[in-house]
């Protein structure tokens, strides 16, 4: 295992990482002996036989059996290896060990959702224990992902209506980026006005955006004890805090600041500065009270009302807020005025 | 084994052989001025005209796409926002990679540089089918309209590639653009089968498959990929537009549909479309390789045969472009191992061309400095694709920065630089003037120099796991980005240069004369620009169309090597079927 990387491959982290990088590197250099023959030959030639004064006659050779039997075979001979070589690996990387520690995916526009065994969830980063195989099991909510750890070697897309499989043993405690390579879209047009209207926002960095460039996280390989330590305390979230400080955590840890703001600036979504109790007009042309119960719905599905000038884009939270914590967002909601 | 010695006139040899120059002069009518006037453009059958109205146009679409590529370069200077938004940037990379597709590279051989020279090249007077020809000209200006009007209202920004369900779930104008890759599949198709027709049915007396030059076999085989896979294009891009439209449902998750099966739809026809775009480089590369080097082509049967064998195979390989979908892993598995036999025949192809230069006589004039930069480009494109065949290091490429290399090495340094070769091999045929020389050898310098710069930094982003199709990235990223920038200025200063000097040249280069490389196809055998019906009289075969080894021509003059010895036949592999032993050519006026 190379921690550090290599001109071309990032840092290995994964027990199959060394593999992919060993033939990554055998076909790398047997494509530099290969390209510098091709290259180093036709310049040879190019020099010696170059034209000097006017054109002539030349050879009429145009078969050469054994050197075309070779050019035939060699490639042919060593693609086969690459290919029996890839193969292998592959299939040891597609068929998960028995006792791989099953954590549940959701890609979504765009953000990932983990649920661990025991009910904890967490969003964008991926907590692991090291040194123990993991199998992901993941699926998307709206359009096709990719869940990519280039440390890891690891990709796999990651469709609507249809579980994908991944697995990993990451041997070494440490932090490591994750990235969606499936081309997803990004924000719509209503941010862009945003960024015209907050006069502030001149400053490239403060310009936010959301999209497939930044639909990324990062996977935490921690020690068996952190790990635990990991789902304890997300399972007991919450809890010894107000629901109102609890909300507020939320708001940032499920991705909902991603669209909607509390400062009163426009976003993805409306802003939640004095939602609460608010007359919202909706894209039907009726308008609701955001009540609890509005805002309830609006959570656990999203389109069923959505408020008059903004998109049907957001993901439901089915399945991923307890009851406990859509309680606690909507206190905090009571809270910004 | 030489077939016949009867052509062979003892007149010419002892009076050319102190070959007397004469100082070429334009012919007095040639396609370009007669018919005159505009209409006798828009009206055209001439299959001259319709390349050289195709090459104005996709020259048009690749400015265009071009331009979208530097915006987008200029804005991966940094990590931050330079100056567009994340979903105009995800328009312009759409935008140009389907207008680099569909609008320049399909249509830029074959269409453009193939309609020139094809029927010239088998001594024919035009293709088999002109009104079709013309068809397919004006279908492509409606398809590239459809196009146009896409990204007037509103731009698409769901790749090229269209995927689903994000492609039926956006806004913008997906409709209108992919209907416009639905009208233009239908003028390759035209195209297609035009070429098939006329090399079937139009070579000159005597000039037999085996005889035809090497560009001709790979049209033909471009031309079979064309009729055959296009139409599988159309209708995936219809079912797309009932998606949209109606929601039929068929990719469509919710209903039951399988936005994977989309994916298999598309890359059967797109990964066919691949070498629509790079056999008929490989064609041009043959050409100039043995013509610049005035050597006989080594090995004329394989790579013959190596652009039937692509033909065929490049039909069972598009499941290499899905190894992460989430497709089975036998079907994976297959897919790779197909993936490995359409590598070999274009690895004999690369031997083979070096091969030729063997005891060539070597010009270094523009033509060949593309030709041995597309040897140079095209072996790094070509050898990348061994790793992105290979599973196991798949999975960690896919969809990264060096799959982007790869395939621009391949379509650009491989395509481009040979469809720049070809330009610069025939300008003087089509304009019967010469570009400046210096100025050509200036530009390629720029367009090597920046073009490597630009994508051979993007191997390493994307091995080091930069995801491709992003906006804004991590700033360890920075400095590889910052340098593909750079070289790709230089890269667009190179064309910058190239089309000045291109476009001088059309009315004030030297003249050039019928044969100003000395080549041995039969398109050098009359004037430059060619008469409005190729050919006088139908041409008859004294020689081979690479064989350098025995004549020599300017056009003017034709010097046999040794004339008494000719029928006892001084063919070396004796098989006499790649136009070692047979003789053609010249037209006598």
């Amino acid at each position: 295992m190379n921690p550090n990387g290599t001109l071309f491959m990032p840092p290995q982290a994964s027990t199959s990482a060394a593999d992919v990088d060993g033939l990554f590197y055998f076909i790398y250099y047997a494509s530099i002996l290969f390209f510098l023959l091709v290259v180093g030959v036709s310049g040879y030639f190019a020099y010696v036989y170059r034209r000097q004064g006017a054109p002539k006659f030349t050879s009429g050779i145009a078969h050469n059996v054994q050197l075309e039997f070779t050019w035939t075979v060699i490639p042919t001979m060593l693609v086969f290896l690459v290919f029996v070589w890839g193969f292998g690996s592959y299939l040891n990387n597609s068929v998960a060990p028995k006792d791989a520690l099953q954590i549940k995916v959701t890609g979504q526009k765009w953000f990932w959702a983990f649920d661990y065994p025991g009910g904890s969830n967490s969003v964008d980063t991926l907590v692991v224990p090291a040194g123990k195989p993991v199998q992901l099991t993941m699926s998307s909510t709206d359009v096709i992902h990719s869940f990519y750890v280039p440390d890891f070697r690891m990709k796999q897309d990651v469709v609507p209506n249809r579980y994908s499989l991944l697995w990993f043993e990451a041997p070494n405690e440490g932090v490591y980026t994750l990235f969606c390579t499936e081309y997803c879209g990004a924000v719509t047009d209503t941010t862009e006005a945003t960024w015209k209207a907050d006069g502030q926002a001149k400053s490239a960095n403060k310009f936010k955006q959301k999209g497939h460039f930044n639909m990324g996280g990062v996977v935490k390989v921690v020690s068996t004890r952190q790990y635990e330590a990991f789902l304890e305390s997300s399972n007991k979230m919450g809890e010894g805090i107000s629901l109102e400080v609890y909300g507020e955590q939320l708001y940032n840890s499920k991705q909902c600041a991603t669209c909607h703001s509390v400062n009163g600036s426009a976003g993805n979504g409306p802003t939640w500065k004095g939602i609460y109790g608010r007359q919202e007009k909706i894209s039907d042309g009726t308008s609701v009270k955001a009540d609890d119960n509005y805002i309830r719905e609006s959570i656990l599905e999203p389109g069923a009302k959505v408020v008059a000038g903004y998109q049907n884009i957001m993901p439901t939270y089915q399945g991923q807020l307890k009851d406990k914590q859509i309680d606690a967002i909507i206190a905090y909601m009571k809270t910004i005025k | 084994m030489s077939i016949y010695t009867e052509p062979i006139r003892q007149t010419p040899a002892p009076t050319a052989r102190p070959t007397v120059r004469v100082k070429p002069v334009m012919p007095e009518h040639h396609y370009l001025n007669s018919p005159k006037g505009i209409m006798s453009w828009i009206y055209t059958v001439d299959h001259k005209r319709i390349g050289l109205m195709y090459f104005f146009a996709i020259m048009m679409f690749f400015t265009i796409g071009g331009i979208f590529a530097l915006l987008l370069r200029t804005e991966l200077l940094h990590p931050e926002r330079d100056f567009m938004t994340a979903r105009t940037y995800n328009q312009f990379f759409t935008l140009h990679g389907a207008i680099m597709v569909f609008l320049f590279i399909i249509p830029s051989i074959p269409a453009a540089l193939g309609n020139f020279v094809l029927p010239l090249m088998i001594g024919a007077k035009d293709v088999a089918f002109p009104k079709l020809n013309l068809a397919s000209w004006y279908v492509y200006v409606v398809g590239s309209l459809f196009a146009v009007f896409s990204i007037v209202t509103g731009g698409v920004e769901t790749g090229w590639t269209f995927y689903t369900p994000y492609s039926t779930t956006t806004n913008g104008s997906v409709i209108s653009m992919t209907l416009g890759v639905f009208i233009l599949g239908f003028s390759s198709i035209f195209t297609g089968i035009n070429f098939i027709v006329t090399v079937h049915k139009l070579r000159a007396p005597g000039m037999t498959f085996f005889k035809m030059p090497l560009m001709v076999w790979a049209l033909y085989a471009t031309a079979i990929i064309q009729v055959l896979a296009t139409p599988v294009l159309g209708i995936t891009m219809v079912l797309l537009i009932l998606e949209r439209a109606l929601g039929i449902g068929i990719f469509d998750p919710a209903m039951g549909g399988d936005p994977v099966l989309y994916q298999h739809f598309f890359w059967f026809y797109s990964h066919p479309a691949v070498y629509i775009m790079i056999l008929p480089g490989m064609g041009i590369i043959s050409e100039l390789i043995s013509a610049m080097s005035h050597k006989k082509i080594f090995g004329y049967t394989p790579i013959a045969y190596s652009s039937l064998g692509i033909a065929l195979i490049s039909f069972l390989v598009w499941g290499h472009h899905m190894f992460t979908s989430g497709q089975s892993e036998l079907s994976a598995t297959i897919f790779s191992f197909l993936t490995f036999l359409v590598g070999i025949p274009s690895g004999i192809k690369v031997f083979n061309w070096m091969a030729t230069l063997y005891k060539g006589s070597i010009s270094f004039a523009a033509p060949m400095l593309y030709t041995l930069t597309f040897m140079f480009t095209f072996t790094i494109g070509g050898l990348t694709g061994i790793f992105l065949g290979a599973l196991s290091v798949d999975i960690h490429l896919h969809d990264t920065y060096f799959v982007v290399a790869h395939f621009h090495y391949v379509m650009m340094g491989g395509t481009v630089m040979a469809f720049l070769g070809g330009i610069h091999y025939w300008w003087p045929k089509i304009w019967g003037r010469m570009y400046d020389e210096f100025w050509a050898k200036i530009a390629c310098a720029f367009v090597f120099v920046g073009f490597n710069m630009t994508f051979f930094t993007q191997f390493i982003l994307g091995s080091k796991g930069m995801p491709r199709r992003y906006y804004s990235y991590l700033d360890q990223y920075q400095p590889l980005h910052g340098f593909s920038s750079i070289g790709s200025y230089i890269l667009g200063l190179g064309f910058v240069v190239m089309a000045v000097y291109l476009i001088h040249s059309i009315r004030n280069g030297k003249i050039a004369g019928k044969n100003p490389w000395g080549a041995l196809t039969l398109e050098w055998t009359i004037s430059s620009p060619p008469p409005t019906h190729n050919f006088d009289e139908t041409p008859k075969l004294i020689y081979g169309a690479y064989d350098y080894d025995r004549v020599m021509t300017d056009g003017e003059n034709i010097t046999f090597k040794d004339v008494t010895t000719v029928s006892n036949g001084d063919d070396h592999n004796g098989n006499g079927h790649n136009g070692n032993g047979s003789k053609r050519a010249k037209i006598e006026n």
